[in-house]
């Protein structure tokens, strides 16, 4: 009850040590804790579950059939429901079409004469193609969301999965384009090159807030722009990184074939090594954060750095290895863009990857196995949009609508227990009183 | 108002907190709540202030039935409440605080602020508690915070006054301190209910003592009950309550440091780096012996620990361990080399708490061998070592995995000792390894730090408890200011240490202080503090730093800022130790400091 008298004179150390934090968890901590409080698996998968009706009732009151129907609400009520719930079952039914399994895929492969035939023509491939495009689009997902995961972990807050992202592409291109080697080690070369670019961006943030003391998540922010704006300027020089001839697009020449990462399942389906290199990364985190002396500083140093640094580890080295793996995962992820699907780099191929990877690493609790699953789904999502658009006039956009209501609902742990009438876990009430008077 | 708590029952899922406990609180007198952590005193008192319902049971004011649902009830009852941590706004003045939630207002329902400061002024003077009104409260020292917390109830005019734990966080001369306010409110007709675990506090101050252990009343006794009776009462066996120990047998020197200087202060301030938080320090400690660092906290004790891990910069000075120079070497270095470091903010420095007890057993081993076989960790050897520990130390926990947090504070630090002395030590290190922890555990971890001095172990100990520093030290050195005041063998009276931890008295004259504070005085920054704290000898507890401003500049307020802390509550802290000890309760605190101020 009384240990944790406050010390009066805190401690004075040099500037750029866990001084700084004296007190205080440190700000990724805070931010990872503030997500898991109380939040148990059964949360998570409410909130999903949540964002999805409300996501459906967006898609039903945004069409304009619905919207007419439900003018006419008293004279015909049963239309106007109906109408409601066909456009949301539309919309999700394209969804899953688009991403996971269509039925008119195998219908098709039963009009075919033979298997043989259906193998080469790409009715087989066809039946899996929506699994497919779910795990290309998950696979950059899983590697940025790891990056931001291992970061929170360790108690950093990593923001600039984008500038990393940019490092790792930047380099992976230049050199899929710019050198020439045998097949294997080509494809080997700009994977590692892409790890590089990624951890050179990350270690830089360490680097200075080791030995600055500069906070990371503004240094992070900063780095998406210089990033950005870099790979634009790169990609207007054509000494550097133009396409021969782009006429200012902005977009670098093709890759060599030789450094595709191998496709997987034949030439009809985009899925390729890419995924099993994510698969990979989120078994050799797992093994680095659970397993390892390295993971066991890492975990340390995000739980708390004085206990860390009374315990003889070095904070500012954790914290510079921390954001060189970060980083190197999310150049990684570039790497399975540009080497996978993309071939080339142009001034928007980071795309949202960034940002998506802080909802993901989040929705997965920041451990690998709950990040590859939440990257699956948001790749569902996106694997699903465009059929969704095409069929229900859907626009995409309400994906992202979607994605973000999942993770308002993730934040916000309380509010889906009253939804649900949950009990509340850790947090709150009886909790606290509990705690205080009986665990000091 | 007679409050009286009939067959009150807390449950928390299956855990009983409270069991049909009774409790009468009569007014005009000091009721102390005697129990271990977890006994169900918080608990208890939290029901009685309206933040958590009984499941069973009544609260009777006056023979009248009294509902409380929630603080507001309790304090229109007449019932107030300090809490362990104070609920201030730091930006805000006393009176501000004071009176936050209860404004004076005039037309418009602009603050009256000066209604607001004359009242809290006015109580103040009432019952001695020399607070400013006009002070901020995030200056103050934690002591007046604690006045303010008291006044911000006697503003609602509480009868019944709570005071939970309250002297966790206040040094020896803070503790005389708020004593005496409590007999001034004693004396005004009101109840206080002090909850606490320290003996001694309360046989000092409490009229009537009711122990409780696991939830029940396990008694009630009058204030001159024996320390004895009242530990086995509260733990439920017989303790030791100092611990025995054979006479040291001291090797060769382990640790040996020398003149050194450790830079202090808060960051930032003005005027900081020119104030040593540890100002030349020589001394060495032998195998085999135990050096006690007496001195109230703030003195350098601190920046001495961290400096000696390797945590704190050396500005100059040595530090060898084992004949090896260790001044500059990283903390990872010297756990290797054998120095076990018992932190003094556990919580904050010695555990994770969120990781299960079996990381926490090697958190500073955890890359060595057989913990780690080269970058991976050895779960399973981590397992077996810490269910063996669990069981060497008797860490009562629900298993090795449970987070460490979730153990009691006795607990948690047998898991650091377990820790640190469960590799090979040379020298252990232990910063106020006893803070807050209930008699049980004291013994536990006393018992285990003269086994590891049997054992060949230089330890240093740094303890601002009197009654700790005499049962474990073979050799007691002061500390005041960032200096040792002297050596004293482990018979050195009480009264004796408690000049030295104010300053006064030199290293090679035991018994006559203040006569040669000229040869004590070092050059330099204490210069000032020192004699300046002799200049004023009739009032010593005036001049807490912070409570009063004062009229002209008096010299004792020009005392360097910064972690050397303020001179001034050092006197009564050995009156407290020493009117505690001897029994003599009654009419203490001001005696020494007569003693002192005559011969200057």
């Amino acid at each position: 009850m009384s240990d944790s008298a406050p010390a009066p004179a805190a401690p004075s150390a040099p500037a750029p040590t866990a001084a700084d934090e004296h007190g205080r968890p440190p700000f990724g901590r805070a931010i990872l804790d503030a997500v898991l409080e109380g939040n148990s698996v059964v949360v998570t998968i409410l909130a999903i579950v949540t964002a999805i009706v409300l996501g459906g009732l967006l898609i039903a009151f945004t069409n304009s059939t619905v919207l007419h129907a439900w003018g006419n609400l008293f004279s015909s009520p049963g239309n106007a429901i109906a109408q409601a719930w066909d456009a949301a079952s539309g919309a999700y039914v394209a969804i899953f079409e688009g991403a996971i399994f269509n039925p008119h895929t195998v219908a098709a492969l039963f009009q075919q004469k033979s298997m043989s035939v259906a193998l080469h023509d790409g009715t087989v491939s066809a039946v899996f193609n929506p699994l497919s495009e779910t795990a290309v689009n998950a696979t950059p997902l899983i590697l940025a969301g790891l990056s931001v995961a291992v970061a929170f972990r360790a108690g950093l807050f990593n923001i600039g999965g984008q500038s990393q992202f940019i490092g790792g592409a930047m380099v992976a291109t230049w050199l899929g384009f710019g050198v020439s080697l045998p097949p294997v080690i080509h494809v080997i070369v700009c994977v590692l090159g892409g790890f590089a670019g990624g951890a050179a961006m990350g270690m830089l943030v360490g680097l200075l807030k080791a030995r600055t003391g500069a906070h990371e998540v503004i240094v992070t922010i900063m780095a998406n722009y210089v990033m950005a704006y870099l790979l634009s300027y790169l990609l207007s020089k054509p000494s550097l990184l133009e396409k021969p001839g782009a006429n200012g697009n902005l977009i670098s020449p093709n890759i060599a074939s030789d450094a595709h990462l191998p496709l997987l399942a034949g030439t009809h389906l985009r899925i390729n090594a890419g995924f099993l290199l994510a698969l990979a990364c989120a078994a050799g985190v797992w093994w680095l954060m659970s397993r390892s002396t390295l993971g066991f500083e890492f975990r340390t140093v995000g739980a708390n750095p004085n206990a860390a640094r009374s315990a003889g580890m070095s904070v500012p080295r954790t914290w510079i290895l921390v954001m060189l793996i970060a980083g190197g995962l999310a150049g990684l992820a570039a790497s399975t863009v540009i080497q996978g699907t993309d071939f080339s780099l142009n001034f928007q191929s980071y795309g949202t990857y960034g940002i998506d990877a802080i909802t993901v690493a989040l929705l997965g609790r920041a451990r690998p196995g709950g990040v590859v699953l939440a990257a699956l789904l948001y790749g569902a999502l996106h694997a699903g949009a465009p059929l969704m658009q095409a069929s229900t006039q859907t626009p995409v956009d309400i994906v992202q609508v979607i994605q973000a209501l999942i993770v308002m609902f993730v934040a916000a742990p309380p509010l889906i227990r009253a939804l649900y009438r949950l009990r509340a876990a850790r947090a709150g009430g009886t909790g606290q009183v509990l705690s205080k008077g009986w665990n000091a | 108002m007679n409050l009286e708590l009939q067959g009150i029952t807390k449950r928390f899922g299956s855990l009983v907190a409270n069991d049909h406990i009774d409790l009468s609180v009569t007014p005009g007198t000091i009721h102390a709540l005697l129990g271990e952590n977890g006994a169900g005193k918080t608990t208890l008192m939290n029901i009685l202030y309206g933040l958590t319902q009984p499941d069973e049971g009544t609260i009777l004011a006056d023979g009248k039935p009294l509902t409380i649902h929630s603080p507001k009830d309790a304090i229109a009852a007449g019932i107030g409440m300090v809490h362990q941590h104070f609920m201030l706004v730091p930006v805000f003045t006393v009176a501000e605080n004071v009176t936050l939630g209860d404004e004076e207002t005039r037309a418009l329902g602009l603050l009256d602020r000066r209604r607001m400061r004359r009242k809290v002024r006015e109580l103040s003077e009432r019952y001695g508690l020399r607070v400013d009104p006009d002070a901020l409260t995030g200056d103050l020292p934690v002591g007046v915070q604690q006045r303010v917390e008291i006044l911000k109830a006697l503003v609602r005019d509480a009868q019944v006054l709570i005071l939970d734990e309250p002297t966790a966080v206040l040094t020896p001369g803070e503790t005389e301190d708020l004593f005496r306010i409590m007999r001034e409110l004693r004396a005004s007709g009101r109840a206080i209910v002090f909850i606490s675990h320290k003996l001694k506090e309360v046989q000092a101050i409490a009229d009537t003592i009711t122990i409780l252990r696991r939830g029940r009343v396990v008694g009630e006794r009058p204030r001159h009950t024996s320390e004895d009776e009242l530990a086995a009462l509260m733990v439920g066996r017989s303790v030791q309550l100092r611990v025995a120990k054979t006479a040291a047998k001291p090797g060769r020197v382990m640790l040996d440091v020398r003149d050194l200087v450790v830079p202090g202060g808060h960051e930032g301030l003005p005027g900081a780096e020119h104030t040593a938080a540890v100002n030349g320090l020589s001394f060495r400690v032998r195998a085999g012996e135990i050096l006690g660092v007496a001195g109230v906290q703030g003195n350098g004790q601190t920046e001495l620990c961290e400096a000696l891990m390797g945590l704190l910069p050396v500005t100059s000075g040595s530090v060898h361990l084992n004949d090896h120079d260790i001044t500059n070497a990283a903390p990872a270095m010297r756990l290797r080399s054998g120095i076990g470091y018992i932190p003094e903010d556990r919580q904050q420095d010695g555990l994770v708490g969120s990781f299960p007890v079996s990381e926490n057993l090697i958190l500073d081993t955890y890359n060595r061998p057989p913990f780690a076989s080269g970058p991976a960790l050895n779960l399973g050897e981590i397992r077996a070592t810490a269910e063996r520990r669990v069981k060497e130390f008797d860490i009562r926990t629900q298993s090795i995995s449970a987070p460490v947090e979730t153990l009691s504070g006795g607990n948690q630090q047998k898991v650091i000792l377990a820790r640190e002395v469960g590799r090979e030590v040379r020298l252990l290190l232990a910063s106020q390894p006893t803070r807050g922890l209930d008699v049980g555990s004291i013994e536990f971890v006393h018992r285990r730090i003269i086994e590891e001095r049997d054992k060949g172990v230089a330890v240093v100990l740094v303890s601002s408890e009197l009654d700790e520093i005499y049962a474990l030290s073979d050799r007691i050195a002061v500390m005041y200011e960032g200096r040792f005041t002297g050596f004293r063998p482990p018979d050195v009276p009480v009264e004796e240490l408690g000049l030295l931890m104010a300053g006064i008295g030199g290293i090679g004259t035991p018994g006559d202080g203040a006569a040669d504070s000229s040869e004590r005085t070092p050059p330099g920054d204490s210069a000032n503090a020192g004699p300046g704290s002799l200049e004023q000898p009739d009032s010593p507890e005036r001049t807490s730093p912070g409570a009063v401003q004062p009229d002209g500049p008096g010299p004792p307020e020009q005392a360097p800022p910064g972690a050397t802390g303020p001179p001034e509550p050092a006197e009564p802290a050995g009156s407290t130790e020493r009117a505690g000890s001897t029994g003599a309760a009654g009419s203490d605190g001001d005696d020494p400091t007569v003693t002192v101020g005559k011969p200057t």
